[in-house]
């Protein structure tokens, strides 16, 4: 079954064309990469998926449905969670509530009862804390689950950010350069974890720099340059692909494919 | 103790305590007032708080607000022959109405510009005020009809400091539950990462716009009850200056922090009052305070205190 | 028509005014990222501390040369005293700290001048000149000439010198400024020097017309800061031309609408056009990063 459809997408900013003609399908439950150089577009198309921007020519469909142009939360509410590459960590909140907050289309949320502080809402916050706890427990993270969300260390602090895509319970988790800034240790856990979501039937997309992870964890690619699509299939078809590799491994990542074939 | 310390009930034990037992120390009839003055501006903080500590927003007018139910409490008894408790009730309307319908576009704003929409709202009220003298008695400002309750005129401060402390119980419990829930949740997200808070599927404009509300609410009802125990009102509640000292509580006190915005009220009504001896020097005084505060306790002087007990805890 | 031409007259010399508070932010915020709330207290000082000299004797060049240096002393006192020891606050934090020292400011300025309105004389004479009907007083003149000269002299300022280019490096890119070997912080000193002259020389030019008083500030800060939010705050042209439309806006509503509500004409504007523009008139859009 399909999960998501990219039918050409395109957006620009001024008179640069950030995304143009981009197309793609990807299966329920598969690790879906995008890859690409900087400036690809690789977050912009993020940014159009998850409703930041709106994009100017195209569509995207979730589970056959048009959700083009929705706004942020009401694509949450259809079942779409992402991370970000630049933390957006809520810093003045404790670890637990930052994954609370990925609760929130599963709560009650009408004013009157909360101010009361009626018992259906002190019910709730337990729930919701309890469910969170497991999250936490799940991503590795239930050590410091008290502490000030920025007294975690910025591996944990991705995890964090997962931990709260995950409470949303999404069909479709998008994740923005998860292992950016991780060390290696810290990106072996991430894959196992990365492979333990999806085992749960929750499709991935991801947009990667690191070429080893991709490949090791990537049921299929996308390669991006300069807002176009280069090329797309198995992690094996896109490594040996010769437009890929003259053109974005080649130019941009020798060293980057060093590690891919290694 | 960081617990402790955070508790809601903590908080809300606290502040019965205190107002249960000045009175026990009030050498004069006179500190029943300073204490009411108190309680009835740190009801206008603590909903203040809501908007610009939990979610994160600034209003710079919201006295507006506050002059909105000052006058609902003024006018329609004394110029429609309505009931004072009605028109509380419709002053409260009015502001959450007016809150409403101008919090649509004006929460679309950000920072600096959100300041100056709000300033100018808060502005626009207050000279409305001042300048519909046939209704509102104009710049020297009107009587206000005292509150009767089975036939009881309420004037006594000691009435009102006990009206207001329960006032300003109940509005703390409520906003200390809104904090702990996922509405409050919802607001305290959105203040550190709009795009992350609409990500986790919150309604970021729908929720902004609801702290806005509820804290036009707290503002309204506040003004009333000043407008009540003073028996007398002018457009000066409602003015910018009274905007800023709003502000300044809730952020001298610790923005975001409930007990905080009681203890700004504290601070900022009773220093005037101890330096009234040196009216000349009000000002002076008043301003230093605020600049020292804000440059020596940044957080404030709630979060402040609590992170140095929390320090020296064992 | 006369009549559209005396409104304009009018609108453009207290627009002249709001240009110069406004500018007096923008240099400030551009320098430093701070809205300096205290901003109309540099006017007020510019005419109290003028009226003061010249009640004590001073000739009123004189007197005036002081007020504009007074000013800026107190523009340099303000970012050494309050601003850069809370470097890093939040912006609301230092919008407080300006607010705090508006208060500030006025309560001395209660204390030590009192709490009467004051007039100079004006600089030459007020035998208004007659222009197709309408009527211009001569001190309107050196309102509009000095705030051209100002603007002029800044434009000078900023691209001709050195000093001057430094302050607009500050401004551009503080860490590259900082790299360059700029010091960052005297700099913004400067800003707030210069803020405190330019508000300074907007007091002494209008007290003539308007009169002063130690509270005047806080409304010129309002409205200075509403200009500048119409041209798009952080530019100094924008903001001069904010300046200019608000005051021209505020003297027709006063003529034809209601002179009652003349002081909620900018905010009425300015809720309007922040309704239709979000980021100000000539303000830019910029895309947040994630």
């Amino acid at each position: 079954m399909t999960l998501l459809v990219a039918e050409t997408l395109g957006i620009h900013f001024g008179g640069v064309q950030a995304v143009d003609d981009v197309s793609f399908a990807v299966e329920t439950g598969r690790i879906f990469s995008i890859i690409g150089p900087n400036g690809a577009g690789k977050t912009t198309l993020f940014n159009l998926i998850s409703g930041i921007y709106r994009p100017n020519t195209g569509r995207i469909l979730l589970a056959g449905e048009d959700v083009t142009g929705l706004p942020p939360h009401r694509l949450a509410a259809k079942g779409i969670a992402r991370t970000f590459q630049n933390l957006q960590v809520f810093y003045g909140m404790t670890v637990i509530e930052n994954v609370m907050v990925g609760r929130h289309l599963r709560e009650e949320r009408r004013l009157v009862p909360a101010m009361l502080g009626l018992p259906s809402v002190t019910r709730q916050n337990r729930a919701t804390r309890k469910k969170a706890h497991e999250i936490l427990a799940f991503v590795g993270l239930d050590e410091r689950i008290d502490e000030p969300a920025g007294a975690l260390s910025y591996g944990d602090l991705r995890r964090l950010e997962i931990g709260r895509a995950l409470a949303l319970e999404p069909k479709l988790l998008l994740l923005d350069e998860p292992a950016a800034g991780c060390n290696p240790v810290e990106t072996a856990e991430l894959i196992g974890l990365v492979r333990n979501i999806a085992e749960q039937g929750v499709t991935i997309v991801l947009v990667e720099h690191d070429m080893r992870f991709v490949m090791q964890i990537s049921d299929r690619v996308l390669v991006l340059d300069g807002g176009r699509m280069l090329a797309e299939g198995s992690p094996e078809a896109v490594r040996q692909n010769p437009e890929v590799v003259a053109a974005y491994l080649g130019r941009h990542g020798a060293r980057e494919a060093g590690y891919a074939r290694g | 103790m960081r617990a402790l310390l955070s508790s809601r009930w903590t908080t809300l034990g606290l502040l019965c305590l205190v107002i249960a037992a000045l009175p026990l120390v009030f050498p004069s009839g006179y500190y029943y007032r300073v204490a009411a003055l108190v309680w009835i501006s740190a009801i206008a903080a603590v909903g203040l708080n809501i908007f610009m500590g939990y979610a994160g927003q600034v209003s710079l007018g919201h006295a507006g607000f506050f002059g909105i139910g000052a006058y609902a409490v003024a006018i329609g008894p004394a110029r429609f022959g309505l009931n004072s408790w009605l028109c509380i009730f419709l002053g409260v309307f009015l502001s959450a109405a007016l809150a409403w319908l101008v919090g649509r576009p004006i929460l679309r704003l950000r920072g600096h510009y959100l300041a100056i929409a709000t300033l100018g709202l808060g502005f626009l009220i207050a000279l409305v005020l001042a300048n519909e003298a046939r209704w509102t008695g104009g710049p020297d400002g009107t009587a206000v009809p005292r509150l009767t309750i089975a036939g009881a005129r309420l004037m006594e401060p000691v009435t009102w400091y006990w009206i207001s402390g329960g006032l300003l119980t109940l509005g703390t419990a409520l906003a200390l539950n809104l904090e702990n829930s996922a509405v409050g949740r919802a607001l305290r997200a959105l203040h550190d990462s709009e795009i992350a808070a609409a990500l986790a599927g919150i309604d970021v404009a729908r929720h902004k716009l609801r702290a806005f509300v509820i804290a036009a609410v707290y503002a309204s009802l506040a003004g009333s009850a000043l407008a009540l125990f003073d028996g007398f009102i002018t457009p000066d509640a409602a003015g910018f200056l009274r905007s800023i000292e709003l502000v300044a509580m809730v952020v001298v006190g610790g923005i975001g922090s409930t007990a905080g915005s009681i203890v700004g009220a504290g601070l900022l009504v009773t220093l005037p009052q101890i330096l009234a001896v040196f009216v000349e020097y009000e000002q002076i005084a008043l301003g230093l305070i605020i600049m020292v505060v804000m440059i020596f306790l940044r957080r404030g002087i709630v979060p402040s205190a609590r992170r140095l007990i929390v320090r020296r805890a064992p | 028509m006369a009549e559209v031409l005396q409104f304009c007259f009018s609108g453009l010399t207290v627009g002249a005014v709001y240009a110069l508070v406004a500018l007096g932010f923008t240099i400030i915020y551009n320098a430093s990222d701070v809205v300096n709330f205290a901003q109309g207290e540099f006017v007020m000082l510019g005419g109290m501390v003028t009226v003061a000299l010249a009640a004590a004797g001073m000739p009123l060049p004189v007197a005036a040369v002081a007020a504009v240096g007074v000013a800026a002393v107190v523009g340099v006192a303000l970012h050494r005293l309050a601003i850069e020891p809370a470097r890093g606050a939040s912006p609301v934090g230092l919008i407080i700290i300006t607010i705090g020292a508006s208060i500030f400011i006025r309560g001395i300025a209660q204390v030590v001048f009192d709490k009467q309105f004051h007039k100079l004389p004006a600089f030459s004479g007020d035998t208004p000149f007659a222009v197709l009907g309408a009527t211009i007083l001569p001190q309107s003149l050196w309102v509009l000439g000095g705030t051209a000269a100002i603007v002029v002299g800044l434009h000078v300022f900023f691209e001709r010198t050195l000093i001057g280019k430094a302050v607009a490096a500050t401004a551009a890119n503080r860490l590259a400024a900082r790299l360059a070997g700029i010091n960052t912080t005297s700099m913004m000193t400067l800003s707030f020097a210069l803020a405190g002259a330019i508000g300074a020389v907007a007091g002494i030019l209008v007290t003539p017309i308007t009169l002063t008083s130690y509270n005047v500030g806080t409304l010129l800060a309002l409205k200075g800061f509403a200009a500048g939010m119409l041209g798009g705050i952080g530019n100094p042209l924008g903001a001069v031309l904010g300046g200019l439309m608000l005051g021209l806006i505020e003297a027709f509503g006063a003529g034809y609408l209601s002179s009652a509500y003349k002081d909620g004409i900018a905010f009425v504007v300015i809720l309007v056009v922040l309704f239709a523009f979000p980021r100000g008139l000539i303000g830019k859009r910029s895309a947040e990063r994630v």
